[in-house]
């Protein structure tokens, strides 16, 4: 749209003669030609378009489209699934169950931390700047908190991975198994808020589908990120873990759940979820993760051997995949969502009147008089 | 309150932009004096086709917006001719809210609210995240993507620290822009309505949402009929008011998947193989 490569806007400017001159040269030039003699004429037709309290201002919508890349999606998706490594790991390290899977969710909680932050600082639109994410800490913007918890989780869970590398190649010192074991448990303490806050953070926006689902999204984005968490495990080799595959059908079934309910909701700010690109991207996200993944692993579960084990890593296959659908398609609904001009003003659709007439009547809509 | 009076006043004090859009003549001497003062960039010339208004929104690089808002004709009481389309224009601004979406959303504190009570962006703490655009209830901040940072009205930060009025309401020939304190703006806004209603123009109004919780206006408008023409909110919400419900399904989330892991390594019995590699 821009036809000029922008210049960046001065910092700050100090008013001078010359300037307010000019800014009332500005004014009279506006006083005298602003003033138009003529009568005007009127164009068959006009006028046309009409603003008007039905059609909106041109129905060019009021809010802005989100400008994340698509790398914050994807950091969604690896933050989603660190923080549930971490959980899942540590949870297994402390009742002693599975040593080698305790060891590779580690690994997958520090690189997930590694490419979550690489990600979100590749989105800034100042790279140079992401220390400043980390000036201030405040409690009511779900940035700033996210971006605290991602870096002490990512402290906490290279602590976690070193001291066991450490332990393994010099033996087993007291400092160093301290070191481990806090770091692995501040590394799981900080990953259940790392694994869900993402969906407070587009939650708590403007955006229409965003808010209209901030009760259940965090849920809906945890489940996601647990689904993501243990399928890479299986992925990695884990198939044989009989705790993983609960996890994972707990997952599923929420994500079966969620879906259900996302369906049976008529309210117009969840049309994006339902319509175009990114109701397709939802839709299938939400299948794969949800009732395919669920119907998979119920089939492993009552089969064995060879077979049980080629329905877990197509149940994992579809968790990883279904994950990462998720995450672009609520990042796209909400593109969608900011378009929908009629939103925000309040007006309800009249070409989906008829479609979801119901849907409307049960929630009156103020009018502005 | 005058421009004198104003010049001459010491100390901060809350100030205000009133737009009144029965005054205005869609000259757009405040989209050009903004850009003039603030240096911001041209943004091409492109036919919108909606009346003419080729701006179409406030945004990175323009942070003042002259709105053209055409009807049938409405002879009388403000209106044109009986054969010409009645125009109302508007020039729309940052809101400036006195809970502000874009301040709370801001994770680097590069958005602040200055000693005159306008929200400003510190363009050399901000680091384009991009979390105040979709935190706006208004859609007025925005990420310039050549520059990599996120800009909207300074207020004329700098003009006011030098104690004059921000350039729009400087340039602006018919006072449609009165800037000033913002109890006696609203006092003035009050009294024009009267004289408004007085002369027939009963669907003059004041948009200033203070009954949300944006909490109200630094910059408000009067404007002729329903606000939604002009593309004003009947009910802007400051997202903050959603963190509660967030935070609580991120608790309850969390505790699922802590009971969860729990559970589930409880049900499954330590396997021999798993039982020799544990030394």
């Amino acid at each position: 749209m821009n036809a000029d490569p922008l210049v960046s806007p001065r910092r700050e400017r100090t008013p001078d003669a010359a300037s307010e001159a000019r800014l009332l040269e500005i004014r009279q030039g506006a006083k005298q030609r602003g003033k138009v003699a003529e009568q005007g004429i009127r164009p068959e037709g006009a006028p046309f378009p009409v603003a008007s309290p039905e059609t909106g201002y041109y129905g060019i919508h009021l809010l802005k489209e989100p400008q994340w890349t698509a790398e914050i999606p994807l950091y969604f998706f690896t933050g989603g699934a660190a923080g549930s490594a971490a959980v899942i790991g540590a949870m297994a390290d402390w009742l002693g169950k599975d040593p080698g899977l305790a060891s590779r969710a580690r690994w997958i909680a520090f690189g997930g931390a590694l490419a979550s932050s690489a990600l979100l600082i590749r989105d800034l639109g100042r790279p140079e700047r992401f220390l400043n994410m980390l000036r201030i800490f405040k409690m009511q913007s779900p940035m700033s908190v996210g971006a605290w918890t991602l870096a002490a989780f990512g402290g906490s869970s290279a602590a976690s991975v070193f001291a066991k590398a450490a332990e393994r190649r010099f033996g087993d010192r007291f400092a160093v198994r301290m070191i481990g074991n806090l770091g692995q448990f501040f590394s799981a303490l900080l990953g259940l808020p790392l694994h869900n806050y993402t969906g407070v953070l587009i939650g708590a926006t403007a955006i229409p589908v965003w808010n209209k689902n901030i009760q259940t999204l965090p849920i809906h984005f945890g489940a996601s990120g647990v689904q993501a968490g243990v399928s890479l495990l299986e992925l990695m080799g884990h198939s044989n873990s009989r705790a993983l595959n609960l996890l994972g059908i707990g997952s599923a079934l929420w994500e079966s759940w969620e879906g259900a309910h996302l369906e049976s909701r008529g309210e117009t700010e969840l049309q994006p979820l339902k319509t175009g690109a990114s109701g397709a991207v939802t839709r299938t996200g939400g299948l794969m993760s949800g009732p395919a993944a669920l119907v998979l692993r119920l089939l492993a579960a009552a089969s064995s051997g060879n077979k049980s084990q080629k329905f877990r890593r197509a149940a994992a296959a579809c968790g990883v995949i279904g994950s990462l659908l998720t995450r672009y398609g609520w990042i796209q609904a909400g593109h969608a969502s900011a378009r929908d001009w009629r939103l925000p003003l309040d007006i309800p659709d009249s070409r989906k009147t008829q479609d979801y007439g119901e849907a409307i009547s049960d929630t009156p809509r103020s009018r502005v008089s | 309150m005058n421009r004198e009076t104003f010049a001459q006043h010491n100390g901060h004090r809350t100030t205000a932009f009133l737009t009144d859009s029965t005054l205005c003549i869609g000259c757009k001497a405040c989209e050009v004096a903004c850009k003039e003062w603030n240096d911001v960039a041209a943004d091409g010339f492109e036919w919108s086709g909606h009346s003419y208004d080729n701006t179409g929104s406030v945004g990175a690089s323009s942070w003042r917006h002259v709105k053209f808002v055409e009807h049938e004709p409405e002879p009388g009481s403000g209106g044109n001719a009986a054969d010409l389309s009645s125009w109302g224009f508007s020039s729309d601004v940052c809101k400036h809210c006195e809970v502000a979406g874009c301040l709370e959303a801001c994770p680097t504190g590069a958005i602040v609210r200055t000693e005159f009570g306008g929200v400003y962006v510190q363009p050399d703490v901000c680091n384009g995240c991009s979390y105040c655009v979709v935190a706006c209830p208004f859609g007025v901040v925005q990420k310039n993507l050549d520059d990599g940072r996120a800009f909207k009205c300074t207020f004329c930060y700098d003009r006011q620290k030098a104690e004059l009025e921000p350039a729009c309401a400087k340039a602006c020939p018919t006072e449609s822009i009165k800037f000033g304190e913002i109890e006696s703006l609203r006092n003035q806004a009050q009294e024009r309505l009267e004289e408004l209603h007085d002369r027939g123009m009963n669907d003059a109004q004041l948009y200033d949402p203070r009954d949300t919780s944006v909490g109200g206006l630094h910059a408000f408008f009067i404007v002729r009929g329903d606000p939604r023409q002009y593309n004003l909110p009947p009910k802007p919400e400051v997202p903050t008011t959603y963190l509660r419900d967030g935070w609580r399904a991120s608790a309850i989330g969390s505790g699922m998947l802590l009971a969860g892991a729990l559970l589930a390594f409880l049900a499954s019995p330590r396997t021999a193989r798993e039982r020799s590699e544990r030394r």
